[in-house]
């Protein structure tokens, strides 16, 4: 058994329950919290080296052997996806240190926070499709909280709409394991795999697949489905929702990645196209929601729609270097996101607003905060040496090579109306004219942008360090793409 | 029995979906509770109903009960009355806070 697979999900979990009984005292949480998080930080990136260097790394609970124990399995993609969530936990914990108010700290934010790190990092390294729905739970739960913690009004009623729709899908989460559990005997992705590639995918197998697309699609925030993210996500304060922007609906993302390149790859034709198709609608929506909104974090909010569009994109165009593209793009995203949603929180610190008709002149009180801004926003577009056009490049290249030209269209004209939106909230907030009072210009944010300085500096990083980090996800896209490697770790025949 | 059952679960779904698309508050909880009970419920009947077997693959047995599915939905269960609990409060909280139960009130000005 190995046990450096189970850590990440061990470890917050642990220290999520320690936390809570030190709720009252929030200078012990902090420190406690604090070097959780580096620790977690750091056995993610430990385990994302091992299994570059070693491969693939299973770890059998109870030593009870696939496919009938339970399994954790890490990957390349998988151990990817935790290092980005320790990154963004990092960066969204010690921002919530400056701006988090201590009545929440008392009631069990950190704990809270914790566990939702457990459930997304679980969701990423579990084996089984039932462990998925379990870790899914873990970590809606956490979010539930998390999302209505502060009880205002606005946040209570928005936050009822998203424990309802959340409560929804995991119900047909349930009945598509049922169905996949009746027609196939069995849950573990493997084996799942294996069984799936002997009965050929038709007739029964595509209505599961499409029904647990659209389970991961609720969550993941795709069209029809995303209706419910604008305004859920605005309430929370911003560390909380940089953490949800950054992660959750990834964790959507990855679900259906996973499935649809382990599991249900046999009918490419008929699976992947409506796939592309949502990916088109879904990207087309979200920006355009963008365009007409006039307030910080909603802006925001739909930037999340239309870039998750991009990220089923490469999987409906299902080639490699598609794949690679989408990979790189998660990446970007979840880093970039993050960011964004923090500089909302640092202006709202400075002028207690997000709407972006009553601020303005940011940049001349506040200069660092805004070029840092400016960078990830021009990132977030895809302006060419930051790691938004290494990772859009990838996916429009692929979508011209595959004759997609109709996909190819609507994800350019999704960057160029992203810019646009990214630059109103330039010229709004830190152009103009001052709105804000001479007390509030002499606001120090210097200790709220350190937590959300790497995060700047990786997206130029990932910009500038393109090479390495792209043959990366090419290895990544590759691993997925031969599903083979994967089932014989796990089984080992 | 299996068909019975599935018509059970039919019905629950049937009952559930209708409560959820009503206006109070606590009738979409309710709905989405009924809704729950029959995936739950689904959960089980898919993976066929056996007349008693133990739950053991013996040398001498003809047939068995296949124990996997007693387990998964005891976990969903459990997990749907977590959620059912927090659900709860947190749609008493709102009609607290807001003075209705209403979800058509519930839905906000479009200019905030």
């Amino acid at each position: 058994m190995n046990s450096l697979v189970i850590m990440p999900v061990l470890l917050p979990f642990l220290i999520g329950t320690i936390l809570i009984f030190f709720a009252k005292k929030h200078q012990i949480q902090r420190v406690i919290s604090g070097i959780t998080m580096s620790a977690l930080l750091i056995i993610s990136v430990v385990l994302a080296v091992v299994v570059y260097q070693e491969g693939i790394q299973v770890s059998e609970l109870g030593s009870w052997e696939a496919p009938f124990g339970i399994i954790f399995v890490a990957d390349m993609f998988a151990t990817m996806m935790v290092v980005l969530s320790g990154i963004v936990g990092f960066s969204c914990l010690f921002f919530a240190y400056k701006t988090i108010t201590p009545v929440r700290e008392k009631y069990y934010f950190y704990p809270f926070y914790f566990f939702l790190l457990t459930g997304v990092n679980g969701a990423f390294l579990t084996g089984d499709l039932f462990n998925l729905f379990v870790f899914f739970e873990v970590m809606l739960l956490a979010s539930y909280i998390l999302i209505v913690h502060g009880n205002s009004a606005y946040q209570l009623r928005e936050s009822f709409k998203y424990v309802a729709i959340n409560i929804f899908a995991s119900i047909f989460f349930i009945v598509g394991v049922a169905y996949i559990y009746a027609a196939t005997g069995t849950l573990n992705f493997a084996h799942l795999a294996e069984r799936i590639a002997e009965m050929e995918q038709t007739g029964v197998l595509n209505v599961i697949a499409i029904l647990l697309l659209l389970v991961f699609a609720m969550k993941g925030a795709l069209f029809p489905l995303y209706f419910w993210l604008p305004r859920s996500y605005y309430g929370p304060p911003a560390a909380i929702a940089a953490l949800f922007g950054g992660l959750l609906t990834k964790v959507g993302i990855y679900a259906i990645i996973r499935t649809f390149t382990l599991i249900f790859n046999h009918d490419p034709t008929f699976t992947h196209n409506i796939i592309l198709a949502l990916a088109g609608f879904t990207m087309l929506f979200g920006v355009l929601g963008a365009v007409s909104q006039f307030d910080f974090k909603r802006i925001l909010s739909y930037h999340i729609i239309s870039q998750v569009g991009y990220m089923v994109m490469g999987l409906g165009l299902f080639t490699p270097l598609a794949i690679a593209g989408a990979i790189y793009y998660i990446a970007h995203h979840i880093i970039v996101k993050a960011a964004l949603f923090l500089f909302a929180g640092a202006a709202q610190k400075v002028t207690g607003e997000t709407d972006l008709k009553k601020m303005g002149g940011l940049l001349k009180t506040h200069p660092w905060m805004a070029w840092l801004f400016f960078i990830s926003a021009i990132s977030l577009a895809g302006i060419p040496p930051l790691s938004g056009f290494f990772s859009k490049f990838p996916l429009i290249l692929s979508g011209f090579e595959e004759g997609r030209y109709v996909i190819v269209t609507v994800a350019l004209i999704v960057g160029l109306l992203t810019l646009f939106s990214m630059m109103k909230i330039f010229m709004y907030a830190f152009w103009g004219e001052q709105k804000h009072t001479e007390e509030q210009a002499k606001i120090p944010v210097r200790s709220v942008l350190l937590p959300i300085a790497p995060l700047v500096a990786l997206t130029i990083i990932l910009g500038f360090g393109a090479e390495p980090i792209f043959s990366y996800s090419m290895e990544i896209a590759e691993e997925l793409l031969e599903p083979s490697v994967y089932i014989q770790s796990v089984l080992k025949e | 029995m299996e068909i019975l059952m599935s018509v059970t679960v039919g019905v629950l779904f049937m009952v559930g979906v209708y409560m959820i698309l009503t206006k109070s508050i606590l009738r979409v909880v309710m709905g989405l509770m009924l809704m729950s009970h029959g995936a739950h419920l689904l959960l089980l009947v898919m993976s066929g109903l056996k007349e008693g077997g133990p739950p053991l693959l013996g040398e001498d047995l003809t047939y068995y009960s296949d124990p996997l599915p007693q387990a998964l939905i005891l976990t969903a269960i459990v997990i749907s009355f977590g959620v059912t609990s927090f659900i709860l409060v947190l749609a008493y909280r709102t009609y607290k806070v807001h003075k209705t139960d209403d979800l058509d009130k519930l839905r906000g000005t479009a200019d905030e």
